[in-house]
């Protein structure tokens, strides 16, 4: 039970927890600069429309270098800011100028702006407070489970039919006889060439003979190939599905 | 109970999320329970839970209607761990998702305008966490993405649509009018470009 309660009480910085590449200065206290100084503000029960910027300022400094914040950018902007304004408040205002446009108004538009979120921000933690502390029905995707068989209804003639019905579909395997007859393509490469030494050119149903074993014939066609491939003779097919041409190839003639 | 009102319970029940106004209607149209209509069926479902005594309530949230434990067993349920409260979010957080509630679609340079913090690293978990998308891409220098919220904010916030929140001009400060004109309340945004990595977006804060 204490494990929950401590969840519970640690409620801060779990957005960021995520970001582990970026420096991200997040204290309970403050959600940045603009926090910081909105507390002063109101500490100090200043009114917000008319801040006296050099008390606020050092007060900022202040607060930021005793929080060991003075190194996070984000409040030294702000510090910077703060600085700026006062400076420029200080600056003598010159006679006959129109109007006087005060430095802090921009500040003072931001503060406001952020207050204003502020405000919705309870808005928010108090609707999701509520919505908490309700559950859903949580509901998960269950592992889909195939049915299971349930006990087999059978009786014996039924299960002996089955078993030779399938003991006739299972047919005796084909037992077949392998012929040791290693192509020879070194003695059709002598054919093909003994043809070639006399005709130009010569067609497949000249090389291979009628009634050809298959042996015969993969002997010769690898013979072909093999050919083809050195160079001896050109292997051409006008068209698509029509008989090829065998010709001596004319370079190899040359050399 | 009705037969409307006994099958929107029985949809309800089977739906760990809100189920949609839509999604009921459709059923309520196929039911031809000719008498009753959807609305009368989930009043009768929801004063039901109310006056019979139920452990359970039906809640009108996020553009949809949601059965949902009540908060007295909240307690009971999560010392036995069958569930657990989802964790609060930071002010940090909570400061970003009330900006992009109310001026979405935003960008991330103007969130950090306002807060005055760097935002990047929270528009990530956020965006882990479902509460917010990207729902397009802005026209300034180097298209920076624009975030919107989900409709899984709704339904975290308690909220039935965005119209909900306190419009800028009920809030003690009434400054700036938010930009949005309508909100889509019941649709999620839809993301327009691919919410890939922000790139492009070291627009300095300059002002």
């Amino acid at each position: 039970m204490d494990d929950v309660t401590t969840i519970h009480s640690s409620s801060l910085a779990v957005a960021d927890s995520a970001a582990s590449e970026v420096f991200v200065v997040e204290l309970a206290e403050y959600s940045g600069p603009l926090d910081l100084l909105l507390t002063l503000i109101r500490d100090e029960q200043i009114d917000i429309y008319d801040i006296p910027i050099a008390r606020i300022a050092e007060q900022f400094l202040d607060r930021i270098s005793s929080l060991k914040l003075d190194e996070a950018a984000d409040y030294l902007e702000m510090a910077a800011r703060l600085v700026r304004i006062k400076a420029q408040m200080l600056l003598p205002r010159r006679e006959g100028e129109d109007v006087w446009e005060d430095p802090r108004a921009e500040l003072v538009r931001r503060l406001l702006e952020y207050q204003q979120v502020r405000e919705v921000v309870d808005v928010l933690e108090r609707r999701s407070e509520d919505r908490r502390s309700r559950f859903a029905r949580a509901y998960t995707q269950a592992a889909v489970q195939l049915p299971v068989a349930g006990p087999l209804v059978i009786s014996l003639p039924e299960l002996l039919s089955a078993v030779d019905r399938v003991l006739r579909l299972a047919r005796k395997p084909h037992v077949h006889d392998v012929v040791p007859r290693a192509l020879d393509v070194d003695g059709a490469i002598g054919i093909v060439r003994a043809l070639m030494a006399i005709r130009a050119r010569a067609q497949w149903k000249d090389i291979v003979p009628r009634k050809a074993e298959p042996w015969e014939v993969l002997s010769l066609l690898l013979a072909l190939l093999e050919l083809a491939k050195r160079g001896e003779l050109r292997l051409a097919q006008p068209r698509a599905f029509a008989a090829f041409e065998i010709t001596r190839d004319p370079s190899s003639e040359a050399a | 109970m009705t037969p409307l009102a006994k099958l929107l319970e029985a949809a309800l029940f089977a739906s760990a999320t809100p189920v949609p106004a839509d999604a009921l209607r459709l059923m309520a149209a196929h039911a031809e329970d000719g008498e009753t209509t959807l609305e009368s069926a989930l009043e009768e479902l929801r004063l039901h839970y109310e006056n019979d005594g139920h452990g359970v309530e039906l809640v009108e949230v996020a553009g949809g209607w949601q059965i949902l434990t009540r908060p007295e067993y909240t307690e009971a349920i999560e010392r036995v761990q069958l569930a657990a409260r989802p964790q609060r979010l930071s002010a940090a957080a909570l400061e970003t998702l009330a900006i992009i509630a109310y001026r979405q679609p935003i960008g991330r340079a103007e969130i950090e305008e306002i807060r005055g913090v760097g935002a990047g690293a929270i528009l990530k978990s956020l965006q882990e966490r479902g509460l917010i998308d990207v729902v397009g891409r802005g026209e300034g220098l180097g298209r920076p993405l624009l975030y919107g919220t989900t409709s899984s904010f709704l339904e975290q916030f308690a909220l039935r649509h965005l119209e909900e929140l306190p419009r800028a001009d009920e809030l003690a400060i009434a400054l700036r009018a938010p930009r949005h004109a309508g909100p889509t309340a019941t649709t999620p945004p839809v993301a327009v470009g691919a919410p890939t990595k922000d790139n492009g977006e070291a627009a300095p804060r300059a002002d």
